[in-house]
């Protein structure tokens, strides 16, 4: 693969963000695993929590621990003030017009199926088309591939490059057509860290009159994100990506359309009125919200969103960049090392996927994890995107704002040793 | 203990590069896939019976250094066996593995105890006995039958 970039890559000692300051604020950046200096390579599946929101989460139980959206008294009015709060902070985060269009569920993958209850399963009928693409996570797949299958739809498929993992849109007129009803897309590849454009599958979804969801859950931590300039129906994403909490997932959407759409989940907190005969759902967003919510996990997600801003998403995105560049230009010196994705390093977030010769990604996982270095292996919960490849997994390294330098070098050591033992 | 010593010792990269037993058969008596789908291994066996001992095992598939040695291993251990030894056998490569039993195999096949260092990788465990469950499994349906 060419090591052309177009990227222009910063000096050794010019970072984009003050990173030694920024790693005194994630606690388990001080461990060691296997007796090595913890390298964390594994931000894709999902990213360290920083002490503010450590704080924040053990805040709630420590001094407030009461249920939300219920009691008078003080504590609970806090609680629900913070709570609420966070939905205000990711509706200025991602630029949503109104917090009422953020819903709080328990992942990305929650999000991406409370559509398909909520919405496609009654709006969707046998002869119509949904359309997904193959570069998809499984959570971004499958729930439209079974409801294709549940209602007689029929599920298309934008295909991959083999060569480098982009997106083929030469049959996008085609794939998306008068039959469309609904477009599901990544707005960043969970293998490759790819950018699709994904505007021109909306602005075809739209002129055929289907809705459209966006995968966020790599983009929005890595970029910043206007859902305006966007302008799909629906985005989903997690907290869990961006240095928040686990638990707790967001779905955006179109104010009328989330109005139109039934309840997902049913149940206490998200009725006006319950008569034996009839009940009265509450507005948006808590027809969404059934059942105590992870309410230390909101709060402390707010926490999240205060220090990612605080650093600032721009930053952010030109940090991961540079270790990208670097980490590819590593990486490419290394004899019988594959990496994956556009050559192109502009169109990437901080992710980059690799092979080691004849080593499986499962045994340089294990090498590299004696050598105290966390990615990821295997398949990537992208079964269809692999297969495409034709390759058994990949070892994923993906960087956040934390990642150095030093740690590249680190992760370039291991994977020559790699290369030593399975010569 | 350091990986080469432990896991990739010679025996086990040369069972994982050989390529003798990983050959799909045609005839066989008995067929089945076994996965890891959190890693993507996945195995199928093939095993041809005459009467009760087993003439040949084979398997083809996709797979980490670990799971691969370990399905070359299993053919070649259960080759010629009847299926009590192979029963035998495949407790005893549990038992190294999952009980920390001594292995104590025919020095014919002394080979497998360089498996026993996996015990020592939690997580790949179950890459080396993907094919050995798979196997087990089979085998149950016979003697069952």
């Amino acid at each position: 693969m060419s090591t052309t970039h177009t990227t222009v890559a910063a000096g050794a000692d010019r970072y984009s963000l003050d990173v030694a300051r920024i790693r005194g604020d994630f606690p388990i950046l001080k461990q060691t695993m296997n007796g090595k200096p913890f390298v964390y390579l594994d931000n894709g599946a999902t990213a360290l929590k920083p002490e503010v929101v450590i704080d924040a989460e053990a805040g709630y139980y420590r001094e407030l621990g009461a249920n939300i959206h219920r009691g008078v008294y003080q504590f609970s009015e806090t609680a629900s003030a913070l709570y609420d709060g966070t939905r205000t902070k990711v509706a200025g985060f991602i630029g949503a017009p109104d917090p009422r269009q953020v819903i709080f569920t328990k992942s990305a993958t929650e999000s991406v199926n409370l559509i398909a209850y909520g919405w496609a399963l009654k709006n969707i009928v046998q002869g119509d088309e949904i359309c997904v693409t193959e570069i998809e996570h499984h959570a971004n797949f499958v729930p439209w591939q079974a409801l294709a299958e549940r209602t007689g739809a029929t599920l298309r498929c934008i295909p991959l490059n083999p060569a480098d993992g982009t997106l083929d849109l030469t049959g996008l007129d085609g794939l998306v057509n008068e039959r469309t009803r609904l477009v599901a897309i990544t707005a960043m590849s969970n293998v490759t860290g790819y950018m699709p454009p994904v505007a021109p599958v909306i602005a075809r979804a739209k002129a055929v009159g289907a809705l459209t969801v966006v995968d966020g859950a790599q983009w929005v931590s890595h970029s910043s994100v206007d859902v305006k300039t966007l302008d799909a129906d629906f985005l989903v994403f997690s907290a869990h990506k961006m240095c928040g909490p686990t638990g707790v997932g967001v779905l955006y959407g179109r104010e009328q359309l989330l109005e139109e759409m039934d309840p997902f989940l049913y149940g206490g907190d998200m009725v006006l009125r319950v008569r034996t005969d009839r009940t009265v759902f509450k507005e948006i967003p808590d027809k969404f919200e059934a059942g105590t919510p992870n309410i230390a996990g909101v709060i402390g997600f707010g926490s999240a969103i205060d220090y990612l801003l605080d650093i600032g998403m721009d930053a952010i995105h030109a940090h991961e960049q540079h270790l990208l560049s670097y980490a590819v230009e590593q990486m490419a010196a290394i004899d019988g090392v594959v990496c994956y994705g556009p050559t192109d390093l502009s169109t990437r977030g901080g992710i980059l996927s690799f092979n080691v010769a004849d080593a499986h990604p499962h045994d340089t996982g294990t090498i590299l994890d004696q050598d105290g270095i966390a990615v990821r292996t295997g398949l990537h919960c992208a079964h269809p995107f692999m297969h495409a490849l034709g390759v058994p997994g990949t070892t994923r390294a993906s960087f956040y704002l934390y990642n150095t330098r030093e740690e590249v070098d680190r992760l370039v050591q291991s994977v020559r040793r790699v290369r030593e033992i399975f010569a | 203990m350091s990986l080469e010593d432990d896991i990739y010792k010679e025996i086990i990269l040369d069972n994982y590069r050989a390529r003798k037993n990983r050959v799909r058969l045609t005839d066989a008596d008995l067929q089945s896939e076994g996965a890891n789908p959190s890693c993507g291994d996945d195995v199928e066996l093939f095993v041809k019976l005459n009467g009760e001992t087993i003439e040949t095992v084979t398997y083809e598939g996709i797979g980490c250094s670990i799971c691969c040695a370990s399905a070359n291993l299993l053919c070649e251990s259960l080759r010629g066996r009847s299926l009590a030894e192979a029963h035998e056998i495949i407790q005893r490569y549990r038992g190294m593995l999952l009980e920390d039993e001594e292995p104590d195999f025919p020095d014919e096949i002394s080979d497998l105890e360089a498996m026993q260092g996996v015990k020592h990788y939690p997580v790949r465990i179950k890459c080396a006995l993907l094919a050995w469950n798979t196997v087990r499994d089979m085998l149950e349906q016979v003697s069952s039958a």
